[in-house]
């Protein structure tokens, strides 16, 4: 189940601010689309494993060697606010 | 002078080869179809002054230029994946897909192709730009997410071009605009540079007036690259070898969870006609059973939407793009995200971050990858003893912009057919098979095991050279 609370909590933990309004509306869609997905508790996994990609690879390492990379001047292009060799934040400490 | 966009890619690769078309003339021509009817259609965005078109790099045309979806990085281009969160955003590197085709001697077209923000979507109403209108019937939409790319290709805009696929936005968007798309294997196609939806799921693909330019296309684009750790290194084949006309002697697969209610009836008799169609060619049909098909949804939106939330972290007005105006760190976070985010977006991020979060992880997200493994398992069955599989691409036409923005659960059932592909990281084609009484296009999905594209472009060319649905031009 979600409602209300549980939404308000999760829009936090992902950092998005909603206004009252959105809350509300998203809230409802969302128990919905829950609702509809608790389907998932019908399927017997007893003993199935998980798999999180269908082609198996693992530890897929690269060669330890220096490779051109961004340089610093591209790196900041897009930044909305950059100053020298640094992106620039609001005010964290004070 | 002839139309050279209305030509197919292999048709202008032979032209400039036989010295009877010049690059320039082909890009000129697409730039006139452009200018006369993209009001109408909004395949593209970002779209300015199109009689100064902007090439990339050597400012000549080479080769057929591609179009590309908003969401595959183009060094010197705005990429915005149709987002204000991604407002004004300048990639400082191609992606590998659009290196590949500069390599091949194309060129690509710097205006992109309008989509769902983010992929997000089955229709192109997602855009931070407006929706794209189907060029069958501009009330309609085009499909998604790559509508745009489907659209533009559909109505002569585009000779070919560049989508993604995540749970069908090649494929269906396709069938709704009556052209080919393919998602190829998971790992076929390096996906460095396709800025990350579902990275478990995501495949880049080529969305084609006909199967041979499908074929053209993934030669460009399929192989290896150490770039992107989940590229698979096995050989790629010559795909256009695939392209022969014989059908002869093929198991095919009809799974009986595909055909039930929901399904459009036109769509239905469509899709067995082509399959009456294929038997008469001589491949040998049974209906088989994908047990756990009914989960493929539920599955998806748990898992897409679980990746999409922490993929999309990466926006939060520091490094690129939108920044609100807020004096406070977390608030500017907050603020950044909570405008520069389309509701979509922001259903999917803060469904996919419940179904992480403590307390509900095991529930939805554990048991989401477990019947992932079902789902997968019921196609390696299938593949021990079939060909391949073949299904509607999707259970409906292009149905009315608008009809179903206000009903998320509702968009999500459309992708009921193409979701499966892309859970089991298996290759399917959506090929034109036929038109319903309003006129607007059918799509047949074709499906085979891991890498065998080949079998793919074999039964939709075998198809297609016996049927004159991809010929069918618009009437804009």
């Amino acid at each position: 189940m979600i409602d209300q609370k549980i939404v308000e909590h999760v829009a936090h933990l992902a950092r998005i601010d909603l206004e009252p309004k959105e809350l509300e509306k998203l809230s409802m869609q969302l128990e919905h689309i829950i609702g509809f997905i608790d389907k998932l508790k019908q399927a017997n996994v007893d003993n199935v494993l998980p798999i999180s990609h269908a082609i198996a690879a693992s530890n897929v390492l690269r060669e330890d060697v220096l490779k051109k990379s961004l340089s610093q001047d591209k790196a900041l292009a897009n930044a909305p606010s950059k100053k020298g060799s640094f992106f620039v934040v609001p005010k964290v400490i004070e | 002078m002839e139309e050279l966009n209305r030509l197919t890619a292999h048709e202008l690769i032979e032209k400039t080869r036989n010295k009877e078309a010049l690059s320039e003339e082909i890009s000129a021509s697409l730039y006139k179809r452009i200018n006369e009817i993209d009001s109408k259609v909004k395949a593209y965005v970002r779209l300015g002054n199109t009689k100064e078109p902007a090439y990339p790099r050597t400012r000549e045309p080479r080769g057929v230029p591609v179009t590309i979806k908003d969401n595959i990085c183009t060094e010197g281009y705005n990429t915005e994946c149709c987002s204000k969160i991604l407002k004004g955003f300048i990639p400082p590197y191609d992606a590998t897909v659009i290196k590949n085709i500069r390599e091949a001697g194309h060129s690509y077209l710097g205006q992109k192709a309008n989509m769902d923000e983010f992929a997000f979507g089955s229709s192109t109403e997602n855009s931070f730009f407006g929706p794209t209108h189907n060029p069958w019937n501009l009330d309609c939409v085009p499909g998604g997410s790559s509508g745009g790319c489907a659209a533009a290709v559909a109505s002569d805009e585009a000779i070919w071009a560049l989508g993604s696929d995540t749970g069908g936005s090649i494929r269906q968007p396709a069938s709704f605009c009556g052209i080919v798309g393919l998602k190829p294997t998971y790992g076929r196609v390096s996906r460095y540079g396709l800025i990350a939806f579902a990275s478990s799921l995501d495949q880049i693909g080529p969305l084609t007036k006909d199967v041979r330019d499908s074929a053209f296309l993934m030669n460009i684009i399929s192989g290896y690259d150490p770039d992107d750790s989940t590229s698979v290194n096995t050989p790629v084949p010559d795909y256009t070898k695939a392209l022969v006309s014989d059908v002869k002697g093929l198991k095919i697969g009809i799974p009986k969870e595909y055909f039930v209610e929901g399904l459009g009836l036109e769509v239905k008799a469509a899709v067995e006609e082509a399959i009456d169609k294929l038997k008469k060619l001589g491949a040998s049909f049974k209906e088989i059973s994908l047990t756990h098909t009914e989960y493929a949804v539920p599955v998806y939106y748990i898992i897409a939407t679980a990746e999409a939330s922490s993929n999309l972290a990466r926006f939060d007005g520091v490094q690129y793009g939108f920044r609100a105006k807020v004096d406070n760190l977390m608030d500017m976070y907050k603020k950044t995200r909570g405008q520069g985010f389309g509701q979509e977006a922001k259903r999917r991020i803060i469904l996919g971050t419940f179904a992480l979060s403590h307390g509900y992880y095991d529930a939805y997200y554990l048991r989401a990858l477990k019947v992932r493994t079902l789902i997968k398992q019921d196609f390696d069955a299938v593949f021990k003893d079939f060909d391949c599989v073949i299904t509607p691409t999707s259970p409906t036409p292009a149905f009315r912009i608008g009809e179903k923005m206000t009903d998320p659960l509702r968009m999500y059932l459309s992708d009921i057919y193409t979701i499966s592909a892309n859970l089991a990281g298996i290759p399917a084609i959506s090929v034109p098979c036929g038109f319903t009484k309003k006129g607007l296009p059918v799509g047949l999905q074709i499906m085979a095991k891991h890498f065998d594209e080949e079998k793919l472009f074999r039964v939709a060319y075998s198809y297609e050279q016996n049927t004159e649905w991809h010929k069918m031009k618009t009437k804009l």
